[in-house]
């Protein structure tokens, strides 16, 4: 890792003899060089795992994370830390489950505690026909040698004891459908292992430097203008998931991509009442506990524009209202804080990870709402689109050029729109 | 929450009312593919103003224009939705 004390448990105890007060910086703070090979935009999960892989994977040295607020600060600190494969269309689960086993093994990869905890992400079924689909979905997912089980009603009750069980219940559970391998992960860990990691390969992460416009001469990117200056490069990838829109549009393109706000909340710490994710087939909540004992909860995005990150009080009130309803218990604790992230939402609810109209100019963005747990497999796939210009296989179905020919990846099945979603 | 100014209703809470997309992507039959295509995928998407299509919902149903900030949320101008105009 070089020049970084590597962690262990044997650094730990020699660092208490100068009362751990002698660490190394974790990650260096340089001042922007006047040209890099490669420059990613966005010091979020992705774009540090982006800037990794292109040093770990493809031996570039020569390359920079330019953030304009600090690391992590975005969406990587803004999302419900959900990390699971178990998406019906091939191309998603295909995608979703190389980075899934790429969580298994980041923590030892990375010489970073991510606090990855594969406790299951249960899908509750509350219809026959909500039963069907999962058992549909399930059988997509185990052709794809992918784990995935249905649950009857009583392994659901005996897995989860506090869920409403009863047959007045407002989402009457009818049974389930688990993935025991997803679970959730230390959202901030992710950043400053990735950080750290991709520091220690040389990579110059660059914190408040806002990219202001891209240098672009005969059609193709020459390097980006930012609030510490001018940065020249031979290749740029945008990866903003957010901020998508403003930054295509410095280079004169428009997206299928619409920005949106989700919010997530979480209630007052207690003991360990849910040991798994808590998700529905019919209700847009998500439920997980966090170590630090908090219930975290997602529900539906805000559905209009909006780049506040700050929430619309409805969507707030309806999670809160399904979590009751599904966990009866959850109606005795305080919400302690929620907030917003701003979404790439696309147009079929698909991310984009592609080359761009200009040479030399990369997206991936248009995670919606569901890319935190793509991080290592959206970082490496866009590294080897950044480092040879050819798309990984597993990143070529999301070419932005899909929306023209028609081969969108439409997993709601709802049609071109943000706001069906 | 912000409160909408419904030319038809007065001021109401934004529970009342759906967004439903852009102006500029309202598609109608008579349009080529490749400009429905454009309409229907490609987006300004800005971090200040643009014109929206709303309608009042929950409240006289009527389609609406919004001209509205998207980082300060500050509505410039609410007007009914005259297809001989608006698109």
């Amino acid at each position: 890792m070089g020049g970084v004390t590597h962690y262990s448990a044997l650094a730990l105890i020699k660092a208490g003899f100068t009362g751990q007060k002698k660490w190394d910086r974790a990650w260096r703070d340089p001042e922007p060089k006047i040209h890099y090979d490669m420059i990613v935009i966005g010091g979020g999960g992705h774009g540090l795992a982006t800037a990794y892989y292109l040093a770990k994977t493809h031996g570039l040295r020569n390359v920079a994370v330019l953030e304009k607020g600090w690391i992590g600060g975005g969406n990587t600190g803004r999302n419900t830390t959900i990390v699971r494969s178990n998406y019906r269309q091939p191309e998603l689960h295909n995608l979703f489950e190389f980075g899934l086993k790429m969580w298994e093994t980041m923590s030892d990869d990375l010489n970073y505690n991510v606090m990855f905890s594969p406790r299951g992400a249960l899908v509750l079924g509350h219809s026959d026909g909500d039963m069907v689909r999962l058992a549909q979905r399930g059988d997509a997912l185990r052709c794809a040698g992918i784990d995935a089980e249905l649950m009857t009603r009583d392994e659901v009750a005996k897995f989860v004891p506090n869920l409403d069980m009863s047959r007045s219940a407002r989402f009457p559970i009818e049974g389930g459908m688990i993935q025991r391998r997803a679970g959730t992960a230390r959202h901030d860990a992710v950043v400053w292992g990735y950080a750290r990691a991709a520091d220690a390969l040389g990579v110059d992460i660059i914190q408040n430097c806002e990219v202001t416009g891209l240098a672009i001469s005969g059609g193709r990117v020459t390097g980006v203008e930012t609030s510490r200056g001018s940065i020249g490069a031979g290749r740029v990838g945008i990866c903003v998931a957010g901020n998508s829109g403003p930054l295509a549009a410095m280079a004169g393109i428009k997206l299928p991509i619409e920005a949106q706000t989700l919010q997530a909340f979480v209630t007052e710490a207690v003991k360990p009442m849910i040991d798994t994710v808590i998700q529905s087939q019919s209700v847009h909540c998500y439920i997980s506990q966090s170590d630090k004992g908090g219930i975290v909860l997602g529900g539906d995005p805000d559905r209009f524009p909006s780049y506040a990150q700050r929430g619309f009080t409805p969507p707030v009130e309806r999670a809160a209202a399904e979590a009751i309803a599904l966990i009866p218990a959850l109606s005795r604790l305080r919400m302690v804080r929620c907030w917003a992230g701003v979404t790439d939402m696309s147009f079929d609810g698909s991310p984009i990870i592609s080359a761009l109209p200009v040479d030399g100019l990369y997206l991936n963005g248009g995670w919606c709402y569901g890319g935190f747990k793509a991080t290592p497999a959206s970082g490496f796939t866009y590294a080897q689109l950044l480092a040879t210009g050819e798309p990984h296989p597993l990143a070529a179905p999301f070419g932005f050029e899909r929306f023209a020919t028609g081969a969108t990846i439409d997993e709601a099945g709802v049609g071109a729109g943000p706001q069906l979603r | 929450m912000m409160r909408i100014d419904c030319p038809h209703c007065g001021q109401r809470a934004q529970a009342e009312f759906t967004y439903e997309r852009t102006l500029d992507s309202v598609v109608t039959v008579e349009m080529v593919a490749d400009e429905a295509m454009r309409r229907l995928y490609e987006r300004a998407n800005p971090r200040g103003l643009d014109d929206e299509l709303w309608r009042h919902s929950f409240g006289c149903r009527q389609w609406l224009v919004l001209r509205r900030h998207r980082t300060t949320h500050a509505i410039e101008a609410v007007v009914s939705f005259d297809p001989t105009v608006h698109v």
